[in-house]
């Protein structure tokens, strides 16, 4: 932990914090596999939020809990999980209804890369030798208002997963509405990338070295002003 | 007199024949029809097409069917976890045919199969590699993909609790691609862990009325496919 608080931008807990805060009370929140699933640690107190899982589940709960896992209860990742009272069960085509028919306010997902214009790659990287999967990522990001990307703003070589144009397969075109790295908080609007905030440390020229695409800063966005 | 409950997962399965569409419930092992499976395995009907959300894991269940080499072509939405070996293989070397597909896509591809509707347009894969040579239409401002119903000879399906009509209840997350694989298939058999008795099931909480559902075999103590796969157990039992 020392290590990583030494480094610049944030930790992985603190990204998963600032994706919490962005989460309103009474908002019906999917949470993809990995990263994402951080998240519902740390909702900000006094928020009510239900999580919805694709495979069957409105009201999903915490992990279940050693000695406790049923088997016939689980997440999108296939973890053992436990139901919330007050949860609902559904079969997956009312469950994909409430995806795509725009029920859910918000996902929060992983990324390959993101284009400035929005566009996700995360169920592929195109290399003949994987084999190919893509589960419900394509309905999420097709039926869900808010896309939110949970990723480390570049990959462990180095590379920028923030980009003019993604060379990975697509699984959406124009959807990403937000993204969350160690670096910064990222919104996206009009094809174009704004700079909502910077980890401590990050400056405007480092962030921008580290984007494989133009950045601005939110005062640029606009009606930014009216917002705010 | 309507009874559609048979004696044996053996008896359940007989018929299913060479080159049958077969939907298989389940995602990952929950409500994934085991013994149903393994019974196919018996029966050794072969060139199967399979629709599933997953390719199976270790050597039990799904995977042992596709290790028995009986089936040519899967419709899956995510063929690939950590502990698929068979499936990698065998498409790796290609000698399995996949149809991936958007799990919503399927889902709903099978609930259209079952619902008399033919295809439907859809937001999801717009765009993306998996649209490619598809239809795309454009309502109120926004493009959709033409998707086709898919239609089963068979759909093997695992419950919770069942009656001699064939109303069905699920259990948890188990239900997933349950109830829409009933309806998609001209054959619907099922597993149940539990039979009762007409009247049991409160009719407003039955899940998959009895017009669905064909023949039921009474599995009373299913394997958890997790453990069977943790154990290395292969089907047929080694």
């Amino acid at each position: 932990m020392e290590l990583a608080a030494q480094k610049e931008g944030w930790s992985l807990t603190e990204m998963a914090q600032n994706v919490a805060r962005d989460i309103h009370d009474g908002a019906y929140v999917n949470l993809g596999i990995g990263m994402p699933e951080m998240v519902a640690g740390f909702i900000p107190e006094g928020r009510e939020v239900i999580y919805h899982t694709e495979n069957g589940l409105l009201g999903m709960g915490a992990v279940a809990a050693s000695g406790s896992e049923d088997p016939e209860l689980v997440n999108a990742g296939k973890k053992y999980v436990t139901a919330i009272p007050g949860a609902a069960y559904f079969h997956h085509a009312d469950s994909f209804a409430m995806i795509r028919g725009g029920h859910i306010d918000i996902c929060v997902l992983g990324a390959y890369q993101v284009s400035q214009e929005g566009d996700l790659a995360n169920w592929s990287t195109g290399n003949p030798e994987d084999i190919p999967a893509v589960g419900g990522a394509m309905d999420l990001v097709a039926g869900v208002p808010s896309v939110f990307v949970i990723t480390k703003h570049c990959t462990k070589s180095g590379e920028a997963k923030i980009v003019k144009e993604c060379n990975y397969p697509l699984t959406g075109k124009k959807v990403v509405s937000r993204i969350y790295t160690d670096l910064a908080i990222i919104d996206v609007q009009n094809e174009k990338l704004f700079v909502r905030e910077m980890a401590p440390g990050v400056t405007f020229e480092s962030l921008q070295q580290q984007t494989g695409a133009e950045i601005h800063l939110i005062q640029e966005m606009e009606g930014h002003d009216k917002k705010e | 007199m309507i009874n559609k409950i048979v004696e044996s997962a053996a008896e359940a399965v007989a018929g299913i024949f060479d080159g049958a569409t077969v939907m298989i419930s389940g995602f990952g092992e929950a409500g994934s029809p085991v013994e149903l499976i393994h019974a196919l395995v018996d029966q050794r009907a072969k060139n199967l097409t399979v629709v599933s959300n997953n390719a199976g894991s270790g050597h039990v269940g799904l995977a042992a069917l596709i290790e028995n080499r009986q089936v040519s072509k899967i419709i899956c939405s995510f063929p690939r976890t950590t502990i698929s070996v068979v499936f990698p293989e065998m498409y790796r070397r290609g000698e399995i045919e996949l149809e991936l597909v958007p799990q919503g896509t399927l889902a709903e591809r099978i609930r259209a199969g079952g619902a008399g509707i033919p295809a439907f347009y859809t937001p999801t894969s717009v765009n993306t590699p998996l649209a490619e040579g598809k239809e795309v239409r454009r309502f109120n401002g926004r493009d959709y993909v033409l998707e086709h119903a898919i239609k089963a000879d068979f759909s093997l399906v695992k419950c919770h609790m069942a009656d001699k009509y064939g109303n069905l209840v699920y259990n948890k997350t188990a239900r997933n691609f349950g109830p829409v694989m009933c309806m998609a298939a001209k054959t619907t058999i099922v597993q149940a862990r539990k039979i009762v008795e007409l009247g049991e099931i409160d009719p407003e909480c039955v899940v998959t009325p009895g017009i669905f559902v064909h023949r039921i075999v009474e599995v009373s103590n299913p394997a958890d496919e997790s453990k069977l796969v943790a154990e290395e157990r292969r089907y047929p039992w080694n």
